[in-house]
């Protein structure tokens, strides 16, 4: 029996903020209704195939998850409960963002099994909020973290960002120190990345945006001073308190088996990676054409003939790993955890030594000052996390 | 085809400016005698290389025969050969001309005479060339046809005021000026009974019957089965076939007789047999003397040519083989690159002609080549007494080897409206003129006449020119010979390390300049690495100008959403695609846009 992780997309966002290309728009309650009916019929249709699974961990990302009336999340999961095996106490978490939950809201999670909140904070200065377009300041954040508190949620992850528009070094570090003191169980920090086509990247130029040297110092920083106050850097942008690291997160690095529901969610299943429609008109297409689906489906085998043969005009970029997409995966996204990549478990998985394959490049970033070799890891050096693109980009293979 | 009669043949051209409207008059003529319905033609019937008609010039001479039905009555024989429009290719155009008795001149009512309409003039009056002129454009608002006609007789000297008053474009006055063909150009000479006696003018490459040669009878006659001889090159052959022009085709006839302009077929493998400008005489009855005028081509600028991926170097070498095919004046020999790898150092009649090459190979043989700098040839004289002519800036001795070097200079005619005189003097100096005379054409325009040293002008001077006249001035030049000159190396060092492929012969007192600009744009065109790099300029050794490229502090990913893996590794493999399209020196990748970044050096 395999593990699986299940991710579940919710589009929707009382509105898009400036810095964000993600997958998500706001929408009418209808909208949202009619999304969820289709949402839960996927879920549904989709569990033949995953009857050699058990799920260790449930994300319900976004957009904003908690947009959703309550109600309407909790039926998610019992859709999820009743198709699938979950195992005991696996991690299920729901994404939150400021001024659209209630102490109801975070009552009802509760009840319907969920245990871990992903509170998107950002930053706690306000002026630094308004100007990538957060919803909220930091006043209704601190709300929503002690109704999520009283309500009796104790694994709480908080995101913040680190190089926004007008951060000074002084201003992050005051972030820190005010998120630190709440105590929450783990913190992911990100630095901002314009993307193109964002609106904060066509109105760039009106901003003051921190140096790389400073980007560089944040991180540093972040590193030090939440280590000092006794979160792990267990991967790039990820600390947790003892025991409380992110399962589902991890599985996208290790490589373990998840399945995306939703507009256009990402899974890997068996080597096999596909992504559903990013429209609304092709999602709904695609989840009402499952009615042909086998009902014999058994495992990830049929899932594979299914998605070739009936499900195939559904699926978009489906992609059957090989031998060497996987070894460039093993790498590149092992690299991400702080603890590398296993060199015998390369060994184990692909019957190859890493050194086999990529020696060259080891060497040459190793004698760079970029990667180390620690008991049988290979993993990043503190300048490789500076520069991890061009690292992990040299583990492509031709 | 039967005899026909010399009286009733007329051989000309038509010269012209660029853009005074050579090649639409060229169109109605054709249009006019009915050789093609005007739905039939393709704008610009005679430049049929898709680059010419981008570029709105003429590269290789085109010929087309027309019967025209004249006012008298009579058929008349028209060979219209229309010849190529750039400096670059002067010697191709004399050879056209030569094969002319006549040439219409094209002057636009608006613009009046120009530097290239004073160059094509008096080319074609060296010719003997009985020149007639016709306005073009009268139908612009701008237009003036009387002052023009008067600044014809008063600058050329020839009468003008009868000159047909025309508008190609709309087709406006082209019967009066297939008239004037017939009156004005004088039917040819020469006699059928003598030896052959015929002028090449151009040949071109065909896979089925090798090379047809263009070529003009003088004296004699020549058909199937006649044994000739190139005179120059001494290349023999026997007549396969001969023709004469249609629209675009060849049309195969018995027999070219003295006065008659077509073509013939030798099965002839290689156009260097058939130089233009040579004579061609029967082997067997051959003539006393070859037609005047012949020489050698030689290569004025050169570049190094290597292609972008390396594995393609075969293709290149066909590329250029079959390009070579058809074009003699292109020369090219094998070279080696530190930078670079293997390529080609290839030779040019002038710029354009390296820019056509270049497109050619880009776009009909599909080849991503990285171009250096183009250089003239340089005159080094050892201390030895030994006299080398340089090509590749790398070759360049040691400078305790060199006695002293000269470079090529040109003399220029630049025609320019007089309120920018100044600007345009002001350029010529900075591109080390020397100022020879200034001649007023009337109370607004000028002449300027320069000597100017080929190396300035290769590569951005008419551009230059443009920009600082609005457009207004025109500017033509031919080689006058070499003179000694202060030249040194100058050198371009990536991260400590030498790059051959950047260094390039300039004039001492220009080394700095040169140099501090090369090296602010190479900075822009270097991505950053782990480490700084220095750009470095160096003359002898010593370091004139140095940039730094900064190293490369952070390089990350954002934020992976929901396991879109997908996404990551697409960014990762761009930017992993975007190294192979580098080029590695010592510890640094150069991209291949710097190579070329160094031909834009000139000031905004």
């Amino acid at each position: 029996m395999r593990d699986l992780s299940i991710y579940i997309h919710i589009p929707f966002c009382a509105r898009k903020c400036l810095y964000c290309d993600f997958l998500s728009f706001s929408a009418s309650a209808a909208e949202i209704k009619s999304y969820v009916n289709l949402l839960l019929r996927e879920i549904k249709e989709q569990s033949v195939f995953y009857r050699d699974h058990r799920v260790i961990s449930v994300f319900l990302g976004g957009g904003t998850p908690s947009i959703l009336p309550a109600e309407a999340v909790g039926r998610i999961l019992e859709t999820v409960r009743e198709y699938y095996r979950m195992t005991e106490g696996a991690e299920i978490t729901v994404e939150c963002n400021p001024g659209t939950v209630t102490a109801e809201k975070f009552i009802d999670y509760i009840t319907c099994g969920i245990n871990r909140l992903s509170i998107g904070l950002q930053s706690t200065q306000d002026e630094e909020l308004e100007r990538i377009g957060r919803i909220h300041d930091y006043k209704t954040f601190l709300e929503t973290y002690r109704m999520a508190r009283a309500a009796g949620f104790q694994n709480i992850n908080i995101d913040l960002m680190a190089a926004l528009p007008g951060q000074s070094i002084a201003s992050y570090r005051e972030t820190l120190e005010r998120v630190t003191a709440l105590s929450p169980e783990h913190i992911s920090a990100y630095s901002l990345i314009l993307e193109e086509g964002t609106p904060l990247y066509d109105r760039k130029e009106q901003y003051c945006f921190p140096t790389e040297e400073e980007d560089r110092e944040m991180y540093q920083m972040t590193r030090e001073y939440l280590e000092e106050q006794g979160y792990h850097r267990y991967e790039i942008s990820n600390y947790a308190r003892e025991g409380y690291a992110c399962r589902h997160n991890q599985v996208y690095w290790q490589r373990g088996d998840y399945a995306g529901f939703g507009l256009g969610a990402s899974s890997m299943v068996c080597d096999v990676r596909w992504r559903i429609p990013e429209t609304m008109e092709e999602y709904r297409a695609y989840v009402e054409n499952m009615q042909e689906s086998p009902e014999a489906g058994r495992d990830c085998m049929d899932l594979a003939s299914w998605q070739k043969n009936g499900g195939k005009q559904g699926v978009k970029e489906r992609q059957v790993l090989g031998a060497k997409e996987q070894m460039e995966e093993y790498m590149f996204l092992g690299l991400r955890m702080m603890c590398g990549v296993n060199c015998r478990g390369f060994h184990d998985k692909f019957g190859q030594d890493m050194e086999a394959v990529y020696g060259a490049v080891l060497d040459k970033m190793m004698s760079q000052g970029l990667l180390l070799r620690e008991d049988g890891y290979i993993k990043l050096s503190d300048r490789g996390i500076d520069v991890s693109n061009y690292v992990m980009a040299g583990f492509l293979l031709d | 085809m039967e005899a026909v009669d010399q009286s009733r043949i007329r051989n000309f051209c038509i010269i012209a400016h660029i853009d005074h409207g050579k090649s639409t008059l060229a169109d109605r003529i054709i249009e006019k005698t009915g050789l093609l319905t005007s739905r039939e033609m393709q704008a610009q019937v005679l430049d049929n290389m898709d680059l010419e008609r981008e570029r709105g010039i003429t590269i290789k001479a085109q010929t087309v025969r027309i019967v025209y039905q004249a006012k008298d009555g009579n058929e008349y024989i028209f060979n219209l050969i229309d010849t190529p429009g750039h400096v670059d290719f002067n010697y191709e155009v004399s050879r056209s001309l030569a094969a002319c008795d006549g040439a219409i001149l094209v002057v636009d009512a608006a613009q009046g005479i120009e530097a290239q309409t004073l160059a094509n003039v008096y080319l074609a009056l060296d010719h003997d060339l009985d020149v007639f002129p016709v306005i073009n454009k009268i139908d612009l608002p701008s237009a003036e046809p009387e002052r023009v006609k008067n600044e014809i007789e008063d600058v050329i000297g020839i009468e003008a005021q009868d000159a047909p008053l025309i508008s190609a474009k709309n087709g406006i006055g082209i019967e009066e000026v297939l008239e004037a063909v017939v009156h004005k150009v004088p039917a040819p000479q020469g006699s059928p009974d003598k030896p052959l006696q015929a002028l090449i003018f151009d040949s071109v490459y065909d896979s089925y019957k090798g090379v047809i040669v263009f070529c003009r009878i003088k004296e004699g006659r020549v058909r199937k089965g006649t044994s000739i001889k190139m005179m120059a090159t001494g290349a023999t052959a026997e007549v396969v076939e001969v023709g004469y022009f249609g629209a675009g085709q060849f049309i195969p006839c018995e027999e070219l007789s003295a006065g008659m302009v077509g073509y013939l077929t030798a099965s002839i493998k290689n156009v260097k047999d058939t130089a233009v400008g040579d004579t061609v005489t029967d082997l067997d009855n051959p003539c006393a003397e070859p037609l005047p005028g012949y020489k050698k081509v030689n290569s004025m600028v050169y570049c190094g040519m290597y292609p972008a991926d390396g594995a393609k170097y075969p293709d290149l070498r066909d590329a250029l083989e079959k390009l070579k095919l058809n074009d003699a004046s292109l020369n090219y020999e094998p070279e080696t690159s530190i930078a670079l790898g293997f390529g080609f150092r290839c030779g040019f009649l002038g710029l354009l002609h390296l820019e056509i090459i270049q497109e050619r190979l880009e776009r009909e043989y599909n080849l991503d080549l990285v171009t250096t700098a183009p250089g003239v040839i340089y005159r080094v004289y050892k201390t030895s007494g030994e006299m080398i002519e340089l090509t590749n800036p790398s070759n360049l001795p040691d400078p305790s080897e060199i006695d002293y070097m000269e470079e090529p200079v040109v003399s220029a005619e630049i025609m320019v409206t007089t309120e920018f005189i100044g600007p345009i003097m002001q350029l010529c100096q900075e591109r080390r003129g020397r100022y020879i005379s200034t001649e007023y054409i009337e109370s607004t325009r000028a002449l300027l006449k320069y000597e100017l040293p080929l190396n300035e002008i290769i590569y951005d001077f008419f551009d230059a020119l443009k920009s600082r006249s609005r457009g207004y001035a025109s500017f033509d030049y031919e080689l006058k010979g070499y003179e000694q000159s202060k030249l040194v190396k100058l050198d371009i060092l990536i991260n400590h390390d030498e790059v051959d492929a950047l260094s390039f012969i300039v004039h001492a007192d220009s080394a700095y300049e040169r140099g501090r600009k090369m090296c602010e744009k190479l900075k822009d065109e270097i991505p950053r690495h782990l480490f700084e790099i220095p750009i470095q300029a160096a003359v002898g050794g010593k370091i004139i100008a140095r940039e730094t490229v900064k190293a490369m502090r952070k390089d990350v990913l954002a934020k992976c959403y929901g396991g879109d893996i997908t996404r990551k590794k697409k960014l990762l493999e761009k930017q992993k695609e975007g190294k192979k399209r580098m080029r590695q020196v010592g510890n640094v990748e150069i991209p291949q846009s710097a190579f070329m970044s160094v031909l834009k050096l000139d000031d905004k």
